[in-house]
């Protein structure tokens, strides 16, 4: 039988824009999307998508995108399912204006996750690049009641299991669990792929499922928020730094020796 | 909100003593328990505490939950939340502090949603508002472009707090505390997950972590072997080669050299960046170093802006100088 299997992926302001493009409006406590710099999907998450993919090369399987978000790029959200993801389904609604409240935005995909019939297993990105909060994929598991095993590098099902190699602080860990179950994935697992021009063609024809709130079946006497912004801003750095100047390169970097003997740095 | 009181840390006791990280905690949970004029206290979980429960109250903690169990003697997040849980809900405090270890990263999420409370992730400082008795937690976002405020709407108040954030508490063998014991009911049937195997990896040497002097190269290297440079400069140094992820990902060397806000984090006395711009992600890891020191051809790199020295000129030439010029001090 197919392994079915949804990926959690979040569009995100491009990470890699110059960082004088990066501007906060302070008063509203939000980030200002930067003007003629796409959006892009999730780093991480396309690292997710990667993980789900291998697992289809290998094997009857299919996989499910779902993302949430206040307004979507369709060309940007249909990347993965130009890279070979068989469907998208995208939460559409103003309640993920306040995305840092990962408690709400969990419930959302427990409810859209419950609706579209469940998943063997769920592959998500260790974290998204705009509030790096590390919480969503967890909170969706325990809601869940599953296991979780993330910062995955290498992700296998083999005889009704999931097995991961887990990155540890020196090396990694290989770590088994029972499907139905949640893995998140690291940069480590490798470059995701390109999509291929049939890839495109395919994904162009392809709809997304695009739900509200309003369809989903959410337990309201849970969805009050567990976080609150208080403030945003940007830290500024005082260091000043002494440019060591030699005759040349070379004599830089001499001089460079003899300035933190100096200072006593070494 | 269902009013909870006192600070509680969640300990790390799993090598038989206090975990570093647990005396960093102390020293946050110290300043917003006497804020709050409540009692701090730590949770540890294990099968040997005796150890770690005095170390804990010599580092400041009134009360020690001893929670002895032999499930409990390695990390497993299931038997640990499980624990955690009962502990939380019969101790009922206002704020939990977890440290934002491998371990943590998952265990402070899934408890929060456990409880069904919030989680202040990832932060570098917490206070308390006296009057309204909230934790503020200061937490880098945007890969650390910017800092969020965030607060949290229920008890009990849960941290996760950025590894190095805080100096380690002082220890002071006149203080005196409690030790209760918490019994738990665990059964192997509440594992999710099995660990196989465990494959260690790390090169030989001063671990990164641990390293006073660390040189890291990057992108700009261009390949693998100039990393052979770097390894001859730290040998001259005491020091210990770490790298950007750029540098990793490309394959050059193992992720366990990653520095930065997805790899580790690190807090050296001296921190030289060789061909790294200084992105935001890359500084969230190393932004604790007494100094750091930048070697980059781009004089426009964001790094000469975090930098207390800098050279611009390319790393072929700069390097073997610096080395050569540094093996005559020595």
């Amino acid at each position: 039988m197919a392994i079915k299997i949804g990926v959690l992926a979040k569009q995100v302001i491009d990470p890699e824009m110059p960082m004088a493009a990066f501007r906060i409006d302070e008063s509203s406590k939000k980030v200002v999307p930067p003007p003629n710099i796409p959006p892009v999907v999730n780093g991480f998450d396309e690292n997710a998508v990667e993980a789900a993919l291998l697992i289809k090369d290998a094997q009857e399987a299919t996989v499910t995108v779902i993302s949430t978000g206040t307004e979507f790029a369709l060309d940007v959200m249909k990347k993965p399912l130009s890279m070979g993801a068989d469907e998208l389904v995208l939460l559409q609604d103003d309640i993920f204006e306040n995305t840092i409240d990962s408690f709400l935005t969990a419930q959302l995909l427990v409810a859209a996750i419950r609706k579209l019939g469940g998943f063997d297993l769920i592959i998500c990105g260790r974290q998204a690049s705009d509030w790096d909060n590390a919480q969503v994929p967890l909170g969706v598991a325990e809601l869940l009641g599953m296991a979780s095993i993330s910062l995955g590098k290498k992700v296998d099902v083999i005889d009704g299991k999931v097995r991961v190699e887990r990155i540890i602080a020196d090396g990694y860990e290989v770590v088994e669990a029972s499907l139905p179950s949640l893995v998140t994935v690291s940069n480590e697992l490798g470059q995701p792929r390109y999509p291929t021009l049939r890839g495109i063609m395919a994904a162009t024809r392809k709809k997304p499922t695009i739900w509200s709130s309003g369809d989903l079946d959410l337990d309201s006497s849970q969805s009050s928020s567990r976080i609150t912004l208080r403030d945003l801003f940007v830290p500024v750095s005082d260091q000043d730094c002494e440019i060591i100047e030699g005759e040349d390169p070379a004599d830089s970097g001499r001089l460079l020796a003899l300035k933190l003997r100096e200072d006593k740095v070494i | 909100m269902a009013d909870g009181t006192g600070v509680l840390i969640l300990g790390d006791a799993t090598d038989g003593e206090l975990g570093s990280t647990t005396l960093e905690l102390l020293a946050a949970g110290q300043k917003i328990a006497s804020e709050l004029g409540e009692q701090l206290s730590v949770a540890l979980l294990g099968d040997t505490l005796d150890v770690p429960a005095q170390q804990a109250i010599s580092h400041g903690a009134q009360k020690v939950y001893a929670v002895n169990h032999p499930l409990l003697a390695k990390f497993q997040i299931d038997f640990h939340l499980s624990a955690l849980e009962a502990l939380s809900k019969e101790v009922g405090p206002r704020i939990i502090l977890v440290a934002r270890t491998n371990e943590g990263r998952d265990l402070a999420p899934r408890l929060a949603f456990r409880l069904g409370v919030g989680l202040a992730q990832d932060c570098l400082e917490v206070s308390v508002d006296s009057g309204s008795k909230t934790l503020m937690a200061n937490r880098p976002v945007y890969g650390g472009n910017a800092i969020a405020v965030v607060s949290c709407d229920q008890t009990p108040q849960i941290a996760a707090i950025r590894p190095k954030a805080y100096e380690p508490a002082e220890e002071d063998s006149s203080r005196t505390g409690e030790v209760v014991s918490f019994p738990v009911e665990l059964n192997e049937s509440l594992a999710l997950t099995q660990v196989v195997d465990t494959v260690i990896e790390e090169a030989e040497g001063i671990k990164l972590e641990d390293a006073r002097i660390v040189i890291s190269g990057g992108r700009g290297l261009g390949g693998p072997e100039p990393f052979a440079h770097l390894e001859e400069l730290a040998k001259v140094m005491g020091g210990t080669v770490g790298a950007s992820r750029a540098a990793v990902d490309s394959g050059w060397v193992p992720s366990s050299y990653q520095v930065g806000l997805t790899g580790k984090t690190i807090t050296p006395d001296l921190y030289i960046m060789v061909a790294i711009s200084g992105a935001s992600q890359h500084m969230a890891g190393c932004s604790g170093s007494k100094v750091i020191v930048a070697i980059n051809k781009d004089a426009e790199a964001n790094i000469f802006k975090e930098a207390r020295y800098g050279v611009v000129g390319d790393w072929e030439t700069v390097l073997p100088a610096l080395t050569t010029a540094l093996k005559e001090l020595t």
